[in-house]
């Protein structure tokens, strides 16, 4: 049995995501090779040829790659499945756009973020906002797989794979990049970060959330989140939201500020090590999963938090 | 459909071709703007919808671990094809669209959700019947049936069902049906024969254009659905659904995912409250280590 993994990356450089698929691959089967598809990605392959456990890195390029257009990922991928049994895609916002059309163009069913490899064929995958996990077996031959990051470690380094280039497929014809607008920051990504500090409703204008959630994070070295409010009240941009809908997070820490707690935010990040709320609802479900709590206005528990963590050499 | 035409689109149509001089000239030529125009006001968008379990309801797994429990649950339009209707609606509103058809794939309840579509704005509706749990890979297949006997411009669907949260359909519908695909759309701009389309990815926005006809899928940011109005929901009664059954779309193609079973996840427990910040900062510091 083989593996095909497909890299995440920005065509710069490579996400963590990409290992802790490999994770997930190396638990099917001993040969797995990853695709670095994009444009100008031979710094993106050299650093995947490190992860360890990998065979072989095959890198396919051209503009419609580089955007990461849906239909074009998913023609350079699907003959390459020729020599798989199985491809495994981090269920990124990317992943999540090819990865369907993939299993379509080779009449399987899409098996998406799943959480835990079972066997060859068994996966465990959350269903219902995370309120179920569902035990499916696959009976097709060749799998198409999301897998859920966080629900694996990161593959370690010191492979020294070779890298070969793959054809780029048919691009997309019918499908033309107008335009990007990136958020642009320094801070580490949500994704990956250890720490995470998201802002809800209660932040009440986007200046707000700048001036109180922003410099918390920073204290912290931690990534910003947000609730569904917040991003649709414009307080934060849509990447930041954490949810079922949104980001799913596992940080060492994450701390909810003026959050209330729907399950819908809950499906995003109750698998973080340890959860702090702050709010001034002590009944607010948020506390259910928090480690803990700290029931009080924000507008005084950040300010002091800040000193806190002054204090204490932060 | 029945010959009455909207009288607004003459009126459209009189406002991009002022009419010539001479009665014959104009009326021959108001026929042949009508035909011309018809292409574009034409355009059907095809809606698919799913009743699932409300976004308010904590779906229970059964003891048996067979799946969740859906018994005397409240059910709801999938919020994410709520949104997807009320786009659609929006695009006709605009006069970019001439027909919204919506059409669910599921058991006879589901003409309540059709019903509630229709209330919000869509013209007619299509049930195709089945007690079926059908798969993403199914429910494509079908989809693209009834797209090819309907021939819409425009699929315009939810992103995701907050069920079985695979996110898939909309992708396979586009790749069996070779049209052109735009997820997780915050914006939609129709014009002509292309479709412009911002669509939310991580790391921020990107906008695509595609060549109709086309599927989009639509994220949270697209829109806020309408509440129906009583009227509205009085109109949508007489509206037509015309129930089918999966075998008029070709059949069920079958599951190729068999449930072993379907457990609940570890449950957190509560963890106890702080009193102040410092009290958080030492507790973050020396019991979890975290900081
Ligand atoms: C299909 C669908 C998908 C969704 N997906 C997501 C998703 O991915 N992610 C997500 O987050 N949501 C999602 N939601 C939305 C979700 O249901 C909630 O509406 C949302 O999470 C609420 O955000 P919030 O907690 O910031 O706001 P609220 O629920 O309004 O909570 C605000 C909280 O702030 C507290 N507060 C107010 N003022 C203060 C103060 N001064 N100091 C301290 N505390 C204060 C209040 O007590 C309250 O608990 C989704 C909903 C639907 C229907």
């Amino acid at each position: 049995m083989a593996v095909l993994v497909v890299a995440d990356h920005d065509n710069a450089s490579l996400k963590d995501n990409t290992h802790k698929t490999v994770t997930a691959a190396l638990a099917l089967s001993g040969d797995v090779d990853v695709l670095v598809a994009g444009h100008g990605v031979a710094g993106v392959a050299a650093e995947a040829a490190k992860i360890a456990g990998v065979r072989k890195v095959l890198t396919a390029q051209s503009d419609a790659l580089g955007k990461q257009i849906a239909e074009a990922v998913a023609a350079c991928i699907t003959p390459l499945m020729a020599g798989y049994d199985a491809v495994l895609i981090p269920a990124t916002s990317a992943g999540k756009n090819f990865a369907p059309r993939v299993a379509a163009l080779l009449d399987v069913a899409p098996i998406s973020e799943i959480i835990e490899v079972v066997g060859p064929s068994t996966f465990v995958r959350p269903i219902y906002a995370g309120n179920a996990l569902e035990t499916v077996e696959s009976s097709d031959a060749k799998k198409v797989i999301t897998v859920r990051a966080t629900a694996f470690k990161a593959a370690g380094e010191g492979g020294s794979a070779a890298v070969e280039p793959v054809d780029a497929g048919a691009g997309a014809p019918k499908t033309r990049f107008v335009s990007d607008e990136l958020v642009k920051s320094d801070r580490p990504e949500l994704a990956g970060a250890k720490i995470v500090v998201s802002g809800g409703r209660a932040m009440g204008s986007a200046e707000e959330f700048h001036r109180v959630i922003e410099p918390l994070a920073d204290k912290l070295g931690a990534a910003v989140g947000a609730s569904r409010a917040a991003v649709d009240a414009g307080y934060a941009p849509n990447d930041y939201q954490v949810g079922q809908t949104g980001k799913v997070v596992a940080p060492q820490l994450y701390i909810a500020v003026g959050i209330s707690g729907a399950i819908q935010h809950l499906a995003g990040m109750k698998d973080s090590k340890v959860i702090v709320a702050i709010n001034k609802d002590a009944d607010a479900p948020i506390f259910q999963v928090a480690d803990y709590g700290l029931v009080a206005d924000y507008k005084i528990a950040v300010p002091e938090l800040m000193a806190a963590l002054t204090d204490a050499g932060h | 459909m029945g010959q009455t035409r909207p009288v607004r689109r003459f009126w459209l149509a009189s406002l991009r071709n002022p009419p010539r001089t001479g009665l014959q000239s104009a009326l021959g030529a108001l026929l042949a703007w009508r035909r011309s125009l018809k292409v574009w006001m034409s355009m059907k968008i095809l809606v698919p919808v799913k009743r699932v379990i409300d976004y308010n309801v904590k779906a229970r797994v059964k003891s048996d671990q067979t799946g969740v429990d859906l018994a005397n649950v409240k059910m709801s339009m999938n919020p994410f094809c709520e949104i997807a209707v009320e786009e659609a609606v929006r695009l006709k509103e605009k006069g970019l669209a001439e027909e919204i058809i919506v059409v669910s794939i599921g058991p006879i309840q589901a003409q309540e959700t059709i019903r509630t579509a229709l209330a919000m704005g869509g013209d007619r509706g299509i049930l195709v019947q089945t007690d079926a749990d059908p798969e993403p890979l199914e429910v494509a297949k079908l989809l693209k049936a009834v797209a090819l006997a309907e021939g819409p411009g425009l699929i315009l669907m939810g992103k995701q069902a907050i069920d079985g949260d695979n996110n898939a359909v909309g992708q396979m519908l586009s790749a069996l049906l070779d049209w052109p695909q735009a997820t997780f759309a915050s914006k939609v701009e129709l014009s002509g024969d292309t479709v412009r389309v911002t669509r939310e990815v991580d790391g921020g926005l990107q906008t695509l254009e595609l060549d109709l006809p086309a599927v989009v899928t639509a994220d949270l940011r697209l829109n806020e659905p309408r509440y129906a109005s009583l009227p509205n929901i009085m109109k949508a009664k007489k509206k037509t659904i015309d129930i089918k059954t999966a075998d008029d779309f070709g059949g069920l193609s079958g599951g190729h995912l068999k449930v072993l079973k379907v457990t609940e996840p570890a449950k957190r427990v509560a963890g106890v409250k702080v009193e102040s910040a410092a009290e958080l900062v030492s507790k973050l510091k020396t019991e979890a280590g975290v900081i």
